[in-house]
């Protein structure tokens, strides 16, 4: 079964191999493998989908705990371990742990590995002092630090093979995101829109830990690699400073649009995929104009970083909707014609389909009913405001101006989604996506910008959507027409990353702890386990020795530990049901903890 | 300068201790009144909530001050968060003198089963600017003066308050 699989993994690997022989195609082969788990995406179209169907919708309620692991760590715990063969390796946040495990051996510690890191670094991150994940090419184990280094394991025994320095953490640059492997590079994203860093996406070579590329998001067009002729919007070329003519004076240089995020990678068309975050600061007063290109989706070729086309979700942002989550790449039919899709759920509450290779916007749609900010995205290809979300005035933190608190805005800074991946699978051909289901009140007002501070500017308050019970949801989505199929509701935000099986089985983890299975056609909950602590990982699934395992990092935190812990506002402010405003700290507490499952021996 | 304002408020708190207030500073009652700032007994700057709920300047514009610069860590109106402590419980025992001292310098609580580590900002002017907001807003928090709530009516802004914010913030 296993050779068969391997067999069209090679012959699909030979089809882009021929564009260049690179280091990691060993990698390649690894991730047509659904018994192992080789980059923290799951695969390069970021689906989160695994072929091994030994769990069904009928035998998951009989699923049980393997085998558990404590990191020793506290804190928010995101993304999910790696499985390389009969090793599984397991990253913790600050102080960013490695620890390889024998699955072999009793899950025995193989190594693990420590770095030394300046805990000053703790306070410039912002929410939490997360890690979501590590990559794998070429016998080496990628980890990208807190202190925002990007550091090369030897995969067999930990020592470390490189160092490459990507930011100043003493400039509010931290590094939360995890690496992906393309080709002969591993590629990086950056941290700190909260402290007014100019950020950027760069490329390290694996074999040694030189910098290949660097791609700001924004600035001059030699800085952020676009051509003015050949990167196209929507379309048309960007034309000359696409960047710099969207903002005031050099405001760029403090201009945010971070990258930390998920990456995505088309081999077939050769181009890198992944979004940028907030222009810095958050009182939008004060830094007039579209400020391009934050917010945006890049599609980037990963041999030379230049950009194919952009695309800017939230022109000037006004409420904090980073642009960061995942871009999920998958080949669908819409009107009967085949097209190679992207989708991506935004923190703004849109759900965008558009064509991957071109950057065509074909859907964009609400994926919680509760949306108020935008009326909708201009769709009409011939309008001046083509590709642009309509602004309603009263929801307007701009108009509204300064020192204005402006109330009930939905989604809340946190979005309709963070950057809890949704999986995607080609048996229902829908996504499952966690969502936050909570409004904010937001005054924006003047701030300085000192280096490495927070550079924030604005006071926000959250609450669910008034009358309602309940801040999640996990929803089942149609990303060829923009509707929601299903939708389960959550007492707490869903900030746990998703997997969907061939055995018809979707999982993800909730904030008081569970991991759930639901049913992936109708979404009926089929089983439940109450881990150590809350859910802010992702699930992952992996075979061995014949037997198919779930496993997900337990560990509260993260920017949903801040406001959830103490619950959103006062119960008895009667501006909806208590149950809705309930504190998270009544149901879980912190800790680090892999807990793995699988159905009991026959 | 900022440094040697620290030093003389916390000589003046020496006085203050073990009065039977949950209040770090003691008797938060406000004695007199300075621009729209209200002071203690012992002159520690302090909240003024009039019975239809209109708050002072200062306890308003540390709301704003604090859910701003310190509630991503500290969480929503002072409760804490999993990772940084409840200030509206921190305060009922922490001193003004020490809450000076430890928003200008930062602190360090690291050990093997928590990385806690506040950065100082002193430097920062958000934050530096309006530490006797962000205190007496708090203060009220952990009197329990104030609930989890936006201060709904609030006292105008004055004239010398404007003056030394434009002062301090450069703008």
């Amino acid at each position: 079964m296993r050779k068969v699989l391997l067999a069209t993994g090679m012959s699909a690997m030979a089809v882009f191999a021929a564009g260049s022989a690179t280091a990691n195609d060993e990698l390649n082969k690894m991730s047509q493998n659904p018994a192992e788990w080789v980059m923290p995406t799951g695969d390069y179209a970021n689906t989160r989908y695994s072929k091994l169907k030994q769990i069904t919708a009928a035998n998951v309620g009989k699923l049980q705990v393997a085998w558990t692991f404590s990191t020793g760590v506290l804190r928010g715990h995101e993304g999910g371990p790696l499985i390389i063969g009969n090793t599984m390796y397991v990253h913790t946040p600050f102080p960013n742990k490695v620890y390889a495990l024998d699955l072999s051996n009793e899950s025995k510690i193989i190594w693990s590995y420590e770095p030394k890191q300046d805990p000053n670094v703790i306070p410039v991150m912002c929410c939490d002092t997360v890690n979501r994940g590590l990559a794998y090419a070429d016998g080496k184990i990628f980890l990208h630090q807190a202190d925002d280094k990007l550091v090369a394991l030897n995969a067999k025994d930990g020592k470390v093979e490189w160092t490459a320095v990507n930011g100043d953490p003493s400039k509010g640059q931290t590094g939360t995101s995890a690496p992906m492997v393309v080709k002969d590079k591993v590629l990086v994203g950056t941290s700190g829109g909260e402290f007014g860093v100019q950020c950027s996406m760069t490329a390290y070579n694996i074999k040694d830990g030189k910098q290949a590329w660097k791609a700001y998001s924004e600035g001059p067009d030699d800085q952020i690699l676009v051509d003015p002729e050949k990167t196209t919007a929507l379309g048309k070329p960007v034309g000359k400073d696409s960047s710099l003519k969207t903002w005031e004076g050099d405001q760029w240089k403090i201009g945010g649009g971070c990258t930390w995020g998920w990456l995505a990678y088309d081999p077939s068309l050769n181009l890198v995929y992944y979004g940028s975050g907030n222009p810095s600061t958050w009182n939008p007063k004060q830094r007039p104009g579209d400020n391009k290109w934050s917010m945006t989706i890049f599609a980037r070729n990963p041999d030379n970083g230049m950009a194919k086309w952009v695309y800017q979700m939230t022109p000037h942002d006004e409420w904090d909707y980073d642009g960061v989550n995942e871009m999920i790449l998958t080949d669908q039919s819409i009107d009967g014609k085949p097209r190679k899709l992207l989708t991506h759920f935004d923190r703004n509450g849109l759900g965008y389909t558009l064509d991957r290779a071109d950057g065509e916007l074909l859907v964009a749609q609400k994926y919680d009913p509760k949306v108020n900010w935008t009326s909708g995205v201009d769709m009409n290809k011939n309008s001046p405001t083509y590709g642009r979300p309509k602004v309603l005035d009263e929801y307007s933190t701009d108009k509204q101006g300064e020192d204005h608190n402006n109330k009930g805005i939905c989604p809340a800074a946190l979005g309709s989604k963070d950057e809890q991946p949704a999986a995607y699978s080609p048996d229902t051909q829908l996504f499952y996506v966690p969502t936050n289901h909570v409004c904010m009140d937001y005054e924006p007002f003047k701030v300085s910008y000192t280096a490495g501070q927070p550079y924030v500017g604005a006071t926000l308050s959250m609450y669910p959507p008034p009358g309602e019970t309940h801040m999640g949801n996990f929803i089942a989505w149609d990303g060829k027409t923009g509707k929601i199929v299903w939708s389960n509701k959550e007492q707490f935000s869903v900030w746990s990353g998703a997997l969907a099986t061939a055995g018809g089985v979707v999982f993800y983890g909730t904030l008081e702890g569970y991991l759930k299975a639901v049913d992936a056609k109708t979404g009926k909950e089929l089983y439940k386990f109450k881990t150590p602590s809350g859910i802010i990982g992702n699930v992952t699934t992996y075979e061995h020795a014949g037997k198919q395992y779930i496993a997900v990092l337990s560990g509260v935190g993260g920017w949903a530990g801040i406001g959830l812990a103490a619950g959103l506002t006062d119960p008895t402010a009667g501006l909806g049901a208590v149950g809705g405003y309930a504190a998270l700290t009544n149901y879980t507490a912190l800790g680090g903890a892999l807990t793995v499952f699988a159905l009991p021996q026959q | 300068m900022r440094i040697i304002c620290l030093v003389a408020a916390a000589t003046i708190l020496v006085a203050a201790g073990g009065i039977a207030f949950a209040d770090g500073s003691g008797d938060p009652a406000a004695v007199k009144s300075e621009d729209g700032k209200y002071l203690d007994k012992e002159g520690n700057p302090t909240y003024k909530i009039q019975a239809d709920g209109t708050v002072d300047w200062y306890t308003y514009s540390g709301y704003r001050r604090y859910h701003s610069e310190c509630h991503v860590c500290h969480g929503p109106d002072g409760m804490g968060s999993s990772y940084a402590p409840a200030l509206k419980d921190s305060l009922k025992t922490m001193s003004y003198g020490d809450f000076l001292a430890v928003v200008a310098s930062g602190r360090k609580n690291v050990t093997t089963s928590q990385e806690n580590v506040m950065p100082a900002f002193g430097d920062n002017p958000n934050v530096a600017c309006y530490l006797d907001d962000i205190y007496v807003y708090l203060r009220a928090r952990a009197d329990d003066a104030l609930g989890r709530v936006r201060p709904a009516k609030h006292d105008e802004k004055s004239k010398a308050y404007t003056d030394a914010e434009k002062s301090c913030m450069g703008h």
